[in-house]
């Protein structure tokens, strides 16, 4: 008995250690990237395409602006765009999953039917055809990441709830008088809680990674601001002249920063949820 | 029988309902777009030197002075026809327009989706089988790493690799450039795939590998496993008498479900090997505002997703007999 309280409290110490060491990774990457984003959209035409090296650690690009400051600013850029859709996306999902599981009856039709149609059109389609009703730019990659990516978690909080309801200390604070909105505020979402904190980070890898894919396509920001797909998109040019690292060194810290969020995710739900404790 | 066939004509109701409103919510969408289809394809210098007449001719032909409800029901009336209208870039009709692009498309999908499909299953079978130990955490980091990995980029580390360092295999496109079309070969086209199908079988595994290996977990924990392995069937046998089908299911419905992911990614794969699928006529639509194609595009590839999900739920009561026995009933 003893070493499994050990055990439990060492997986959560861990968990903490791991929320704490990512957390600082990533704001600073973030912090770097505004600090270097000047830097990472100053050209020098004397030091161009040069491979990577001591002075340049990711080389430079064909007007040699310095890869390893586009990278951070990509970064940057990626983790706040991330974090901002990611927000709204899971917000909008607790709205409408709520409101489908306790409303019930056309309401819930109705959400549900919003459901099947967003998930019935590919992602990478949708975010597009939202970024274009925005004008594409900032607020197109936004909007579109935003407005996409909700209706799996939506699911996950509709589905709890119709499950909660039908739990004998929410039927009792019925009986007793509670109001809808006070049932709903102060005995389920607390409940919903741990669920929805997991889907909530475990969106933001598909936010960032829809992010860059809908910019590498031309649909998001602006070619002027170094994100991650407009680097990308732009070494294409120069793929087929073996200027290799243009794409490898943006493309791997991306997916390391992803990875990381994942991770985060993965550890959290694994705290949360009781049934792999032993894993 | 007969329930099974109501189930199906429920179903089918539901999604023409779904598609007439995919089809509304792109047409407005589009129709939202502040970007003018005539700056963005003729460009500002151009309109500059055009007369009133002439820039007006391009405003009919790309459809800005038709209010957008007469607009859509005009759509509407041509697809109940069986006419999704002409694309305003490829000047054929929309429908040539994407059974050519979805034919260069089909085998690439089809054999994506296979791939990822069989080997999704027997990686989530062999991880959950031998939970906790190396091929377990092979396959976890593999999954948690490929699914932080944007499709486009693994493309384009794959052509670095193949194609430009080792010269195995063609950069781009389906066909060798600057050849007589009847002079391409099936292998040719072969040779022109392999990457693609490869990007996407590689990023299309993880998800099914990760649910199949948890429902497996739970499957090994069951009473009737313990009961199996307590008369002395082995583990081999386990595995694939009591594991493989109750973990067939739910691996069919992700199978089904991971149609629309490939359909998604083809579209960014696409566009890294200038192979010319529906994906990439999506993005050229969608750059050049080609309502009518993009449209076309988008409600087809609904269409897709929503057979795949029919289908799914009509093979369930195939696979398993107590749902088939449960729809009898109710």
């Amino acid at each position: 008995m003893k070493s499994m309280t050990r055990i439990k409290t060492n997986q959560r110490l861990w968990t903490t250690v791991f929320f704490l060491a990512a957390v600082v990774i990533l704001a600073a990457v973030t912090a770097a990237g505004i600090l270097t984003e000047g830097y990472a959209v100053e050209t020098d035409f004397s030091q161009r395409n040069l491979s990577p090296s001591r002075q340049h650690l990711f080389g430079t690009d064909w007007m040699g602006r310095d890869m390893l400051a586009r990278t951070l600013s990509g970064l940057s850029l990626s983790i706040r765009i991330g974090v901002l859709t990611a927000a709204v996306s899971a917000a909008v999902a607790l709205l409408l999953g709520t409101a489908s599981a306790v409303f019930g009856g056309k309401a819930d039709a109705a959400i549900s039917w919003c459901i099947d149609l967003v998930m019935g059109i590919p992602h990478i389609l949708l975010v597009m055809l939202i970024s274009l009703a925005c004008g594409r730019g900032f607020a197109g990659v936004v909007a579109g990441v935003a407005l996409s990516h909700w209706p799996s978690l939506a699911r996950v909080v509709r589905g709890e709830i119709i499950q909660l309801r039908q739990a004998p200390y929410i039927l009792v604070a019925e009986k007793m008088g509670v109001s809808k909105l006070q049932n709903i505020r102060r005995h389920m979402l607390p409940h919903l809680f741990p669920q929805f904190l997991t889907g909530l980070i475990l969106l933001f890898p598909h936010a960032i990674l829809h992010e860059a894919s809908v910019t590498f396509l031309g649909f998001g920001l602006s070619s002027e601001q170094p994100a991650i797909g407009v680097i990308l998109s732009e070494s294409m040019q120069y793929l087929t002249t073996g200027k290799w690292w243009l794409a490898l060194f943006p493309g791997l810290a991306l997916v390391l920063v992803v990875t990381l969020f994942a991770l985060l995710g993965e550890r959290v739900r694994r705290l949360l949820d009781p049934s792999s404790v032993h894993d | 029988m007969k329930h099974r066939l109501g189930f199906a004509g429920k179903k089918l109701i539901r999604m023409a309902l779904l598609l007439f409103g995919v089809s509304i919510v792109t047409f407005l969408l589009m129709c939202a777009s502040p970007l003018d289809p005539l700056q963005t394809n003729v460009g500002q210098a151009a309109l500059g030197t055009m007369s009133p007449e002439q820039i007006e001719k391009l405003e009919t032909y790309w459809g800005v002075d038709t209010p957008p409800v007469e607009r859509y029901l005009g759509w509407l009336l041509d697809v109940a026809r069986g006419d999704f209208g002409t694309s305003l870039l490829y000047r054929q009709p929309v429908l040539t327009v994407i059974g050519d692009r979805l034919a260069s498309s089909f085998w690439v999908i089809l054999s994506a989706w296979v791939i990822s499909g069989v080997l999704g299953l027997t990686m989530g079978v062999m991880a959950g089988a031998s939970r906790g130990k190396w091929p377990d955490r092979l396959i976890r980091g593999y999954c948690l790493l490929i699914s932080s990995t944007p499709a486009f980029w693994l493309a384009i580390l794959l052509l670095l690799i193949f194609a430009v360092w080792l010269g195995w295999l063609p950069v781009g496109l389906s066909v060798p450039a600057g050849m007589d079309a009847a002079a391409v070969t099936a292998a040719d086209r072969l040779r022109h795939a392999i990457l693609p199908a490869l990007t996407l079988s590689i990023t299309g595994v993880a998800n099914i590998a990760l649910h199949t290996r948890e429902k497996m977990i739970d499957v090994l924990e069951s009473d009737y496993v313990l009961f199996a392995r307590a008369r002395g069937e082995s583990e081999a046998s386990v595995i694939l008498r009591h594991g493989l089908r109750n973990v067939a299911l739910p691996a069919i419905t992700l199978q089904f479900a991971s149609v629309s992911e490939i359909i998604g990614g083809s579209v960014l794969v696409e566009q890294v090997f200038s192979y010319p699928g529906l994906g990439q006529a999506a993005v050229t639509a969608g750059l050049g505002s080609d309502l009518p194609l993009l449209l076309g595009i988008t409600v087809v590839t609904a269409a897709i997703v929503f057979a795949g999900n029919l289908i799914a739920d009509l093979l369930y009561g195939a696979v398993d007999p107590k749902i088939r026995k449960g729809a009898a009933r109710g």
